[in-house]
């Protein structure tokens, strides 16, 4: 048997985190197919295709199919898992709606969130946000598993001429409708991907002072996050929030400013290469996960961190 | 209009959890026990509906053991009618809790089920897309706002790239995010008159589902540590430091 991996992509291009689900599937059997549902999605497809880890593509397009809804995407899935031992995407918004769908159908206790392969039937997965690991074995003869991106380096991206096959879409489910996506655009490189995050916390006070994250931000190409007090408090969209309810993000460095650091908020970077941590609260727990810490009102060091960056630029130049 | 909330016992999101000695599970004993964060979230958006007067009853339902009639407990402190706790003694996959729903669900008819869109204890973030399957009922989850419009409901959800709105029809299944709206705390004339309100007791075994484990659970570890960092002086060390000891600028 061999596994099926649901790619995730936006009709034109492949979502990056496709790429760190084919290397996880792959891990479980090296028999990967992968399956494309979309509205014309031909260049998708054929990107996907050209994934060397990839064996074949399934391609399974229809106006319904358009806008990703789990309802109208699950019926396929399930209907092709007949020749399928493992049925595998990332543990995201889309992965994480998705999956359960498919899983119930099949009469599958999903594995959620996995960050290791074990073996074909055992993974590791963390529970109570990242502060236990639990190593389970999945009994079900059918596996749906869903995985965190972030914990898998993303597989070989050309090289690849996987065959495309098309499949016959299931009908349309009529009890749901897509409206609209209200998706914020940015120059900035992504939350999940980027090589460095630069977040705020409730310590900033008001979205106006975000802007003093921003220029951080600016100076170290780095993407902005935030903890979940402060997109709660309106200072910024909640596409920003790192943590057990929002992303999880693993970058080279991490520098969490004015964030108290909350259990939930650990859970969505601790993982991060090299952390910083600037609040004027010693005893904050964020400084215990903190390889650089520094204890300062975050008004007068922000400006300061500019500066010191500043310099270095005019130095290396 | 009748919802349904489901409600789940986990350990309080304020506890730091500790991994057992024998590596079975965590430590429960003696230990804070609380409401799912975002199941606060879908039993307040249920008795807001109820008090808007587009709802006539809200009904909540938990899965667990005995204690966790003080979960449904507090869902009727904060006003739902009435509760259900469905009796099992051992903890049960998201897949077992979705069936057993779909047997309460059968028998009370609700138009919509509310629940959190993820237990902060074992975060599946599964039950209410699973229930939804079963019951071939649409979905909308990570809701952060709901607005009830006729047979139909408007969600906002939110996702990765930012925010989507769907339709669904009724009855259907939402599952709640923390920004949904702000649970209301329970107050003391309330607490007392929940103590009155009804809380059925079914045993899960009386309602014909399989609830045999289907992931066996090898063992549970501390996750490892990091290594302890530094404090810095200041602003121009930072900077040194991660420029040249830490390398990442």
């Amino acid at each position: 048997m061999s596994v099926l991996l649901v790619a995730e992509h936006n009709n034109k291009e492949l979502k990056p985190f496709t790429l760190n689900a084919v290397t996880a599937a792959s891990q479980m059997d090296t028999d990967l197919h992968a399956v494309i549902i979309g509205n014309n999605c031909v260049d998708a497809a054929k990107k996907l295709s050209e994934l060397p880890s990839v064996k074949k593509v399934i391609q399974v397009e229809a106006a319904h199919y358009e806008n990703f809804v789990a309802e109208n995407f699950a019926p396929v899935i399930v209907k092709l898992a007949e020749n399928y031992s493992h049925v595998v995407c990332s543990a995201n918004t889309f992965g994480k709606n998705l999956m359960p769908r498919i899983a119930a159908s099949l009469d599958t206790s999903q594995v959620s969130d996995i960050i290791k392969v074990i073996s074909a039937d055992t993974f590791l997965r963390p529970i109570y946000a990242g502060n236990a690991f639990a190593t389970v074995k999945s009994k079900d003869p059918k596996k749906c598993i869903t995985i965190r991106p972030t914990s898998f380096d993303p597989c070989e991206s050309s090289g690849g001429s996987a065959p495309i096959e098309k499949a016959e879409p299931s009908e349309e489910f009529n009890n749901t409708k897509f409206v609209k996506r209200e998706e914020i655009k940015s120059d900035r490189p992504e939350l999940g991907t980027a090589r460095v995050v630069v977040s705020g916390g409730r310590g900033m006070q008001s979205g106006d002072n975000f802007k003093l994250i921003t220029s951080v931000a600016d100076k170290l190409n780095a993407a902005i996050g935030a903890s979940r007090a402060a997109v709660d408090a309106g200072y910024i969209s909640n596409d920003h929030q790192v943590g057990q309810t929002g992303k999880v993000v693993v970058p080279d460095l991490y520098i969490a400013i004015g964030i108290s650091g909350a259990i939930q908020h650990l859970a969505g970077m601790k993982e991060s290469k090299v952390i910083v941590a600037i609040n004027k609260d010693g005893e904050a727990p964020i400084f215990s996960v903190a390889d650089y810490g520094l204890e300062a009102d975050l008004f007068e060091a922000i400006p300061q961190f500019i500066e010191e960056l500043n310099k270095l630029n005019t130095i290396q130049k | 209009m009748k919802i349904l909330v489901a409600v789940k016992r986990v350990i309080d999101y304020n506890v730091q959890v500790r991994v057992k000695e024998d590596n079975t599970g965590v430590v429960t004993d003696n230990v804070k026990m609380s409401t799912n964060p975002p199941d606060d979230n879908a039993i307040e958006e249920a008795v807001k509906i109820k008090e808007s007067g587009k709802a006539t009853e809200v009904v909540a339902v938990s899965v667990g053991e005995e204690k966790a009639q003080e979960t449904v407990r507090k869902a009727l402190a904060v006003g739902a009618d009435r509760g259900i706790l469905i009796k099992a003694n051992s903890i049960l996959e998201p897949l077992a809790v979705s069936k057993l729903l779909q047997k309460i669900v059968e028998k009370e008819k609700p138009d919509l089920v509310f629940m959190g869109k993820q237990a902060i204890d074992d975060d599946c973030n599964q039950t209410g897309q699973m229930l939804s399957a079963l019951l071939n009922w649409p979905q909308a989850t990570f809701a952060s706002k709901i607005e009830i419009k006729d047979k139909k409901l408007e969600v906002t959800r939110e996702i990765d790239e930012g925010l989507e709105t769907i339709e669904i029809n009724i009855p259907a299944i939402v599952t709640c995010d923390l920004r949904l709206n702000e649970p209301r705390y329970a107050s003391l004339p309330n607490i007392m008159k929940a103590k009155k309100k009804p809380i059925e007791q079914i045993n899960a075994s009386d309602l014909g589902v399989d609830t045999s484990p289907r992931i066996e659970q090898i063992k549970v570890e501390e996750p490892p540590k990091r290594k302890a960092g530094i404090k810095v002086k200041s602003v121009a060390e930072l900077v040194q430091k991660l420029k040249n000891e830490a390398k990442v600028i």
